[in-house]
């Protein structure tokens, strides 16, 4: 047998797939044993699949889990320590992880102050951790709340849809609401939070060259030479319109003025995240960002904080998104507030 | 209807059929959904391939139980804990049944299904495996409540799904990713009331 069997569709024509892995139904085993022997300080693994928890479990406070399918790079094992997120659940390629491995995490980082689920909004990830929310109640008497995240502003949020998706404003609910766990706060407080960020981040983004799933083994979507996807979801779904490529600027205009649009940042104070899809070079999203602070001081609206970089990925989806979070006092704080977790280090 | 060894043998042939389709499947959700339904019910029902030999000899409401359990912790995505309840639900209703006439394949269909349209918030119409079942379940009500005859109403039943299934192509999806889509939905037919409609020929084939 050939190494490249593994490669090899049997039932279409055969495709090669170039990805620099060992086996398909490998790749999400292998990522996370790879990242907790990158980092063994600040993770470690559960027994039961791909579930990371913090290597120094801190006791007596709110634990925060996420997670989702694998492909969105650090996020979201990559969050995982002091100041952000006790377990993150890890699925296969862009689908939901399991209720049984949610539970086991869930249960790995109670301290007995409860646990706050930050769920983004995808039928599958929310069915998912709801099952594992009644498993902790039902089994363990473990208190569980939610909190769905839904910034990407490209999609209809109607009673005809389920909601706009959630996409790479969910870094900034893991930031704030992890930092108010560690002051102590109640489930409560902290799920509070965690609305709140919701409630004020907006995010939109489009890809110049779509991703491919390894279990799939060819891309999602197709996009022409000169085309662009405008409003492009983290998996590769659809956005709003497929058109001829533009100018960073011209982008940078459509995606701000649909994130501008949403809420009323008229006055208020901004965090800016400037996020990579997986395949986009770092010169390409500060010439995005270039663009983004420029078009805020045009308006008056001023630029607390600007993460640029690769938060939230989607594979090798060439693109990237912007997220807007209007802040209050309350949140600067708790963005200022001491992270340190494998992609994101906020100093003391 | 079925015993403990017919039910394997029904079992054996979704496995089979759902491994055989599953890049159509795949196929169907790449184009309103997000590309992944056929790998990851085939990535379940693979394991529950694994734990066949653990299913001699039990009662059936068991094996559905197990069944369950399985895609549950297998599948991901939005059909493991929809198919996962679907079959629990069928499990914990066939509690002890070593064999299942008509009346317990019908009851069962009904928890099954009022399973999923709980744990999914869905109603008939939305575009999703629902739209095959509800149809399916009626249909093999009214033609074993004429007749008594199981072919005849697996065949009724059979055939309102697969009508089902042609039914979602002209309704917009307003659950799940395809509902994003709006109008561009139409036209399309739902993934997961394709692969109800494979597990119920199965049925169909073999009872």
């Amino acid at each position: 047998m050939s190494n490249l069997d593994h490669f090899l569709l049997t039932s279409k024509e055969e495709i090669i797939l170039k990805k620099i892995i060992n086996a398909v139904n490998q790749v999400e085993d292998q990522m996370i044993a790879g990242m907790v022997k990158a980092y063994p300080q600040y993770v470690k693994k559960l027994d039961c699949g791909n579930v990371v928890v913090r290597a120094d479990k801190k006791e007596g406070k709110v634990a925060l889990i996420s997670g989702g399918g694998s492909g969105h790079e650090p996020a979201h094992g990559g969050f995982v320590g002091k100041g952000m997120l006790d377990a993150a659940v890890a699925g296969a390629v862009f689908t939901s992880p399991t209720p049984d491995q949610i539970y086991e995490g869930i249960k790995a980082i109670d301290a007995g102050k409860g646990v706050l689920m930050v769920v983004k909004n995808y039928t599958g990830d929310v069915l998912n951790f709801e099952m594992a929310a009644e498993m902790a109640a039902d089994m363990d008497g473990i208190e569980v709340k939610e909190v769905v995240v839904n910034d990407d502003v490209a999609v209809q949020d109607s009673l005809y849809t389920t909601g706009r998706r959630g996409v790479a404003g969910t870094v900034l609910v893991h930031k704030i609401a992890g930092a108010m766990a560690e002051t102590g706060a109640s489930l409560d407080e902290v799920q509070a939070v965690a609305q709140k960020v919701i409630d004020n981040v907006r995010t939109m983004g489009m890809a110049i060259r779509p991703c491919t799933v390894p279990a799939a083994g060819e891309p999602g979507f197709t996009l022409a030479d000169d085309e662009m996807e405008i409003g492009i979801g983290i998996h590769g779904e659809p956005g709003v319109e497929k058109k001829p490529l533009e100018t960073a600027d011209e982008i940078v205009d459509t995606l701000m003025e649909k994130i501008l649009a949403d809420i009323d940042y008229a006055g208020s104070e901004v965090a800016v995240m400037v996020n990579g899809c997986g395949a986009t070079p770092l010169m390409e999203l500060f010439v995005v960002n270039n663009r983004v602070a420029d078009i805020l001081a045009e308006k008056g609206i001023k630029v607390y904080k600007t993460l640029v970089g690769e938060f939230m990925t989607s594979l090798e989806m060439e693109g990237f998104s912007i997220t807007l979070l209007r802040l209050d006092d309350q949140l600067k704080e708790l963005l200022d507030a001491e992270a340190d977790t494998p992609a994101m280090t906020v100093a003391k | 209807m079925a015993d403990n060894a017919k039910v394997i043998e029904i079992i054996k042939k979704i496995i089979a059929d759902v491994d055989e389709q599953k890049l159509f499947l795949t196929e169907l959700d790449n184009v309103i959904g997000d590309g992944d339904h056929g790998i990851n019910l085939a990535r379940g029902f693979d394991a529950v391939n694994e734990m066949m030999d653990t299913f001699e000899g039990k009662d059936i409401g068991a094996i559905m139980k197990a069944i369950g359990m399985k895609l549950v912790s297998t599948v991901g995505g939005a059909s493991g804990p929809l198919y996962g309840t679907a079959f629990m639900k069928s499990g914990a209703y066939l509690n002890g049944k070593a064999e299942m006439n008509m009346e317990d394949f019908l009851g069962m269909m009904e928890v099954a299904i009022d399973g999923i349209m709980k744990r999914g918030k869905a109603v008939r119409g939305e575009k999703t495996m629902l739209d095959a079942m509800i149809p399916a379940l009626d249909a093999m009500k009214e033609s074993y409540a004429a007749d008594g005859d199981v072919k005849k109403a697996l065949d009724a039943g059979v055939a309102a799904a697969e009508e089902g299934i042609e039914f979602t192509k002209t309704i917009i999806a307003t659950k799940g990713r395809a509902s994003y889509l709006g109008e561009r939905s139409i036209g399309h037919q739902d993934p997961g009331a394709t692969s109800f409609t494979l597990m119920l020929k199965a049925v169909q084939a073999l009872a």
